[in-house]
């Protein structure tokens, strides 16, 4: 087997508080190979965003790595500090975020950015540099990128902003890129461009995609596998069809119930009764169990299946009974 | 661009007209000026006469009309205590406060910003915590008790610098600086920590916040995500980022330097503008008095003015906007 570009095996993270210690990411593994773009999907807290940042090492104090291991191409990150860590971020991990409008510097051109990106991961020449800024700009469908390598970033569009942060989290040729929610503040029209865009630049360079998402319709247009999370755990993985068409954990099967794509041609959208349960509140046994209705004694008891990166789908002890 | 300056010309000489009128309006309540340059054996005659010479018997828009035209020209009319022009009185006195001024506000951002963007940055560090605390004196302690507080360590115990005075200074056109002599350089080093004091913790606390609120931004933690230095995030992308919102305050704030100059050479009896508008307070000096508001006041509005040109070099999304919104 190719080994991952991505291993995360385990991976914890804890937020200390006064009264007690917060598990917002909680035992995750999974893998990403090259040229693979992995959707993760999961309602707001679910710990998506928070394992994008634990793996490229942005976690705010007081949140930090208390478990597991991350690997990228064969070499563990998840202990690196200081110069070690920044060396990673942008040569090797790039990383796209939600909002473009933000992203980005609003005093510096675009062109300034980008060639102090590359200069400070690639020992080029200053010239040579912003050669490459161009290239890169033209890369994610810059229009005259020559001519506005010298804009700043209020001339840019919202979509074209987001095809600027593209290019800054690419312009190092790192062979992973974090996206995290790349399209929730875009107009439709122009989610499906930078998706599209995404999935090319993947497909291209090999570039393995952590595509951090709460929008079903993203996953179901670029992802070729799924992980959904649920309460800072991983409630199943797995091959985007077979998710999407056969959800294995009573979660999914419930989100695919509400998700307008998904239940094409029914007449209602179902919903999952309740909410996600606080960090603070988790109960033992499943966390999902008490809005499961497939949930048995044995669910709110027992601690939940943990869910390797290759072993089964679904982390929950009656998966492959639901879907029946 | 140049319209905008205009506008801002424009609006800046009204301001002076008010200021102009709302501190000739007051002089007339300081007192009387005849009673100071007339002797004991005074009669009313000479009283009557003296005044209609100096023009006060006419009514005050009159004076004013005739303050602003001859202003207009230069010519802020002749000292009622030392019988020369004000204006000539104001350009000699003028270096010290001007050079007071430059060298405490040059301290005042120098440290102010540096002290900021350290205690941003180690924002949990005992030495910045250290420097917070010790802000807040310089923040609460008025001017003269530091003065003079100062004037007790490193004039009076210690004695390694003086007192009071300029020094010797050294006359280089019409202008008389004390940057050329060693005593006059250490005679300046108290008076303008004194007077840079307060301005430098206030910069320090502004530029502190700022950063603070900066380095949370998305594009700050952008700039991590990409793997750029520490040294580049904190200084070309952070900073830059707060210093709108400083230079408007240290903006005003040099202006204040020059206006609160007042106090300090008063304690330090510094030979500038302020002492000179001091005296002329207690002489009812009113040619004086009313040049050296008009002086205040001109270098306040050149200040905002200036500073609102700073956002232009600054921000760029300013220069776009305006010229986009003019054709």
């Amino acid at each position: 087997m190719v080994e991952p570009v991505l291993s995360v095996r385990g991976l914890t993270v804890e937020i200390p508080t006064r009264h007690s210690v917060l598990r917002p990411v909680d035992t995750v593994s999974f893998d990403i190979a090259a040229g693979e773009i992995l959707g993760v999907v999961g309602e707001s807290g679910a710990g998506k965003s928070m394992t994008g940042n634990a793996v490229i090492g942005l976690l705010d104090r007081p949140a930090h790595i208390a478990g597991g291991e991350i690997w990228l191409n064969g070499e563990r990150i998840d202990q690196l500090k200081g110069d070690a860590l920044r060396q990673v971020r942008g040569k090797h991990i790039g990383m796209v975020f939600q909002d473009p409008l933000t992203s980005l510097n609003p005093l510096l051109t675009i062109g300034q950015q980008l060639v102090e990106t590359i200069q400070v991961h690639l020992d080029v020449s200053g010239a040579e540099a912003k050669n490459r800024a161009v290239n890169s700009l033209n890369e994610v469908g810059i229009p005259a990128a020559a001519e506005r390598i010298d804009a700043y970033p209020h001339q840019f569009s919202g979509g074209m902003r987001q095809r600027v942060v593209i290019a800054l989290a690419l312009c190092a040729e790192p062979s992973l890129i974090i996206a995290d929610e790349p399209t929730t503040a875009l107009d439709v029209s122009v989610q499906a461009q930078i998706i599209a865009l995404l999935k090319r630049l993947c497909h291209e360079r090999g570039t393995a995609v952590m595509l951090i998402t709460h929008d079903m319709g993203v996953i179901a247009e670029a992802a070729d596998r799924v992980a959904v999370m649920y309460a800072g755990r991983m409630a199943e993985l797995g091959p985007a069809r077979e998710v999407l068409t056969k959800p294995a954990h009573p979660y999914t099967v419930g989100l695919m119930g509400s998700t307008p794509l998904a239940s094409a041609g029914k007449e209602r959208l179902n919903q999952i009764e309740g909410s996600m349960p606080r960090l603070d509140e988790l109960q033992p046994g499943c966390a999902f169990s008490p809005r499961c209705p497939y949930a048995q004694h044995k669910c709110r008891i027992e601690p939940r299946p943990t869910l390797e990166a290759h072993e089964g789908r679904a982390a929950c002890w009656l998966a492959g009974e639901v879907a029946e | 661009m140049l319209a905008f300056t205009l506008q801002r010309v424009f609006q800046s000489i009204v301001v002076l007209l008010v200021v102009g009128l709302v501190a000739f309006s007051m002089f007339r309540f300081v007192g009387d000026p005849i009673d100071n340059m007339l002797g004991q054996e005074r009669t009313d005659a000479d009283i009557e006469r003296l005044r209609g010479e100096l023009g006060l018997d006419q009514p005050f828009p009159i004076q004013y009309g005739k303050f602003l035209k001859n202003a207009v020209q230069g010519n802020f009319g002749i000292s009622y205590r030392q019988a020369r022009p004000v204006s000539t009185i104001l350009a000699e006195r003028a270096p010290a406060t001007l050079e007071l001024a430059a060298v405490s506000g040059l301290f005042a951002i120098f440290f102010g910003v540096g002290l900021g963007v350290f205690t941003a940055i180690r924002r949990d560090g005992f030495a910045a915590n250290a420097i917070m605390t010790i802000s807040l004196l310089g923040v609460s302690l008025p001017t003269f008790l530091i003065g003079i507080l100062l004037i007790y360590v490193f004039a009076v115990e210690l004695g390694w610098l003086p007192s009071f005075g300029r020094g010797d200074t050294v006359k280089i056109g019409g202008w008389s600086t004390g940057f050329l002599t060693a005593s006059g350089l250490k005679a300046i080093i108290l008076p303008a920590i004194t007077l840079g004091l307060y301005q430098m913790t206030l910069i320090m606390r502004l530029v502190r916040s700022e950063m603070l609120e900066v380095l949370r931004a998305d594009y700050i933690r952008f700039a991590r995500a990409r793997g750029l230095k520490e040294r580049a995030i904190n200084f070309r992308h952070a900073l830059k980022n707060t210093l709108v919102p400083v230079i408007t305050v240290t903006g005003l704030q040099l202006g204040a330097i020059i206006a609160f100059a007042i106090i300090t050479e008063t304690v330090f009896q510094w030979p500038g503008v302020g002492l000179l508008f001091i005296n002329a307070i207690q002489f009812v000096d009113i040619p004086v008095m009313a040049a050296y508001l008009m002086l205040i006041s001109v270098m306040f509005v050149g200040i905002n003015l200036i500073v609102d040109l700073l956002y232009f070099s600054i921000d760029p999304r300013l220069r776009i906007d305006r010229s986009a919104a003019e054709g």
